[in-house]
């Protein structure tokens, strides 16, 4: 054994399966597998995942010294837009549907495909489309007006590449709205037989969730850009005062889909933790029906709520009631869904195999960041928290701590049936550590940093705001190597990592009945489904 | 019958489904969910308008007046003529009557086409007045004199609007004659059966669609205010 440690493992790959099935670029670039275009998007959200991010260390590396480390404050000012809107728009909402979400939705629900596959590819097409037009526009000069684009800083007022970013950004959601109705036609039309709707694995229920909001919310977004862009191009436009138009309407409709938007990078993390939490703990899921049930709630509720970024704008206090009401609803289904898993945990027989830790980490974080929201949400504490740095740690404690970790988390998991091979798992674990270790560190001093005023998007503070910043910086520098030793083993298992079983962890779902890697057409006889999602417990479920 | 049997009889199944029902309901449920995608997009628009429709309604009532509204009615007519042929071309496809789809196919792109003329030729009519926001903005004469009680700023909004929500209405509309050129092509190939018609029904809903888009455009862009 530890002599054959370094070579690569005998190609015993010799089943045909979807990776091996056929070669070249033009079997990738043309390809209408979903498994193939998950990879497509893997490799594509990676890359604009470690664009984002280098964009994020240099905004740590300025923000080491009060009078600002390293560059410009304009280039700060497009250091930060740009970090948001590639992470936003092109790692975080494309990253949990796009890739696991391709890969797993036709697999759980026992089909040969999407519904509509030369759609998934067109979604890829598109994507990477979008991303082009962002990539140029940083390129030739950036964009400065925040991820948010308000007006009038991306109108009247803009002298950067607004046009360009704002065109990369609306055709990219077209994208998302090509994944959100495969996914939604799928689930409705393609489940295997015996697969009823409170049979589906939570996942699915994330999914289907989570493509409501991009089926409804996207097209707003774009019809939004367009009008901005109208008004950017033409000078004449109804977000400008000048012809009577009003700036805060733009900010309605952005918020319409972005906050909803903040539900899409959510629910499928969600939906991955659902699937781990039960399988490390060899325990049938604890109120499988609410779980569903939440999802869906959150998404409905998603819609209500926008208002809640514009309570210090001059919107009606009547209005900002009416939101905060209901921005505290939505805590009650996500608490829901902290409390059943956590109920799932109780009296498991718990491994901490690397996914687990990842799943165990978003509980915590995702828990942080969900209450420090409703600080926000209160109308009182949110005037004076509103525009400082206690809302980026907030919502870098959902995305973050939340989302990547849940993506993260859902990748080690699956990443045997995706490549068939195994990575260290010791490796793994170490790396979630550094991963919980270094966010925690990168963020919380930003939690205090924020209530003691610091202004968030300033090139600049105050000298006694220097130790918390320089340990924010330095938190972010060990989240960065937590996220290069994944890339690092992961890479390194897909040529030299032990072949993976069919089901390595002894998971439920009809994804581990077919073999590692699945063949193309994913299962050589489409499966029967016969029992619940989450039957770890057979003698539990039968008494229940 | 065993699946590749089922396949070989099956012309236009695609192998994600098992038999053309399925197919055909997935087909159908996917134009929906699109469509309301569709109801979205326009929906930021309408809630647009409604606003400062609302704000401003002394402007749009006067920039509204300048708009023609017997070319307008009768493009009306001429759209909902085009819905009509589509109906048809999805019941000939029905029944199979590839001739006849073929025609109406035909005639619903030639009213769309007609349709376009008509916009194309009322945008032409809008740089004679010097109603395009932006672009060729200097009302004079009597134009000038109507719209200026409600407010010049605020008249350049309203045909801001005009030119937004027609001018997508119009793309869509183009899409919409490339799809129907595609399924021309496709049935004169013979491609679609009495039990493969899902495009051709697809492309209806969709045309329909836009259609029904414009029965609002209209009374909200040529109607405001009492005109006669």
């Amino acid at each position: 054994m530890s002599t054959a440690t370094l070579e690569p493992q005998p190609r015993v790959h010799t089943q045909r399966n979807y990776l091996n099935a056929d070669y070249g670029w033009k079997s990738w670039l043309f390809t209408v597998d979903h498994k193939r275009i998950a990879l497509l998007y893997m490799i594509s959200v990676t890359f604009f995942f470690i664009i984002g991010g280098s964009f994020a260390v240099l905004m740590r590396i300025h923000l080491t010294e009060p009078q600002g480390a390293l560059v410009q404050p304009e280039t700060y000012n497009k250091l930060f837009t740009l970090h948001g809107v590639v992470m936003i728009f092109f790692f975080l909402i494309p990253s949990i549907p796009a890739v696991l979400g391709n890969f797993l939705v036709p697999l759980m629900v026992g089909a040969r495909d999407l519904a509509f596959p030369k759609l998934n590819l067109l979604s890829w097409y598109i994507y990477i489309t979008g991303g082009l037009f962002t990539l140029y526009s940083a390129i030739a000069g950036g964009v400065d007006t925040g991820w948010t684009f308000y007006t009038p800083y991306s109108s009247t007022y803009s002298n950067t590449q607004v046009t360009a970013v704002a065109i990369g950004v609306f055709i990219t959601g077209f994208s998302s709205i090509l994944t959100g109705l495969n996914f939604i036609v799928t689930i409705h039309k393609m489940r295997a037989p015996g697969l009823t709707w409170f049979r589906m694995p939570l996942f699915l229920w994330a999914m289907y969730a989570t493509s409501i909001i991009m089926v409804l919310g996207t097209p707003v977004l774009a019809i939004t850009l367009f009008l901005l862009a109208l008004e950017h191009l033409f000078h004449v436009g109804i977000f400008s005062p000048a012809l009577g138009g009003d700036p805060l309407l733009f900010q309605h409709l952005f918020w319409f889909y972005s906050h909803p938007a903040v539900y899409i990078m959510i629910l499928p993390a969600m939906g991955v933790v659902s699937e781990i939490i039960p399988c490390f703990a060899r325990k049938r899921i604890f109120g499988y029906k609410v779980i569903c049930f939440s999802s869906v709630a959150i998404a409905v509720l998603g819609f209500l709520v926008w208002g809640h970024h514009m309570f210090v704008t001059g919107q009606s206090i009547y209005a900002g009631l009416i939101f905060s009401l209901l921005s505290f609803l939505v805590a009650i289904p996500s608490a829901i869904k902290v409390f059943n898993w956590t109920a799932t945990l109780y009296k498991g027989s718990i491994s901490y195999e690397a996914p687990m830790l990842y799943a165990l980490g978003f509980i915590g974080l995702f828990t942080m960041g969900g209450l420090t929201g409703l600080f926000l949400a209160s109308l009182a504490t949110d005037v004076h928290l509103n525009g400082t740095y206690f809302i980026v740690a907030h919502f870098h404690y959902i995305m973050v701590g939340g989302a990547v970790m849940g993506y993260l988390g859902g990748i080690h998991f699956w990443w045997p049936k995706i490549t068939g091979r195994m990575y260290p798992n010791a490796w793994a674990a170490l790396a979630a550590a550094i991963v919980f270790v270094g966010f925690n560190l990168t963020f919380f001093p930003q939690f205090i940093l924020g209530y003691l005023g610091m202004p968030r998007r300033y090139a600049f503070y105050p000298a006694e705001f220097q130790v918390l910043n320089v340990m924010s910086s330095a938190g972010a520098t060990v989240l960065g190597v937590g996220y290069l030793i994944p890339l690092i083993y992961l890479m390194w298992s897909m040529r030299y990592g032990p072949l993976a079983e069919p089901n390595p962890w002894g998971a439920t779902g009809l994804e581990w009945t077919t073999s590692s890697p699945p063949p193309t057409e994913n299962f050589a006889e489409i499966p029967v489904v016969t029992q619940e999602a989450y039957a770890y417990a057979p003698e539990e479920a039968a008494g229940d | 019958m065993t699946d590749s049997e089922a396949h070989a009889q099956d012309a236009g199944l695609v192998h994600q489904f098992e038999n053309l029902e399925q197919q055909q309901e997935a087909d159908f449920l996917g134009i929906w969910v699109f469509l309301v995608t569709e109801i979205m997009f326009f929906g930021g628009l309408f809630a647009s308008y409604a606003i400062y429709r609302w704000l401003y309604f002394a402007a749009f009532e006067a920039g509204s007046h300048i708009l023609n509204a017997e070319i307008g009615a009768a493009n009306t007519m001429v759209l909902l003529g085009s819905s009509l042929t589509m109906a048809l071309s999805v019941r000939s496809a029905q029944t199979g009557n590839r001739r006849a789809l073929v025609f109406f196919l035909i005639a619903t792109m030639i009213l769309g086409a007609i349709f376009l003329g008509v916009k194309a030729y009322e945008y032409d009519q809008k740089f004679v007045e010097h109603v395009v926001p932006s672009l060729d903005w200097a009302p004079e004469g009597e134009v000038l004199a109507r719209l200026a009680p409600g407010g010049l700023g605020h008249a350049q909004l309203y045909f801001f609007f005009y030119f937004a929500m027609t001018g997508v209405h119009a793309l869509h509309m183009i899409i919409g004659e490339g799809l129907l050129l595609w399924l021309v092509l496709r049935a004169r190939k013979d491609a679609f059966t009495t039990h493969y018609f899902a495009p051709v029904e697809v492309v209806g809903l969709y045309w329909h669609f836009v259609d029904i888009v414009w029965i609002f455009l209209f009374p909200l862009l040529y109607l405001i205010g009492g005109r006669y």
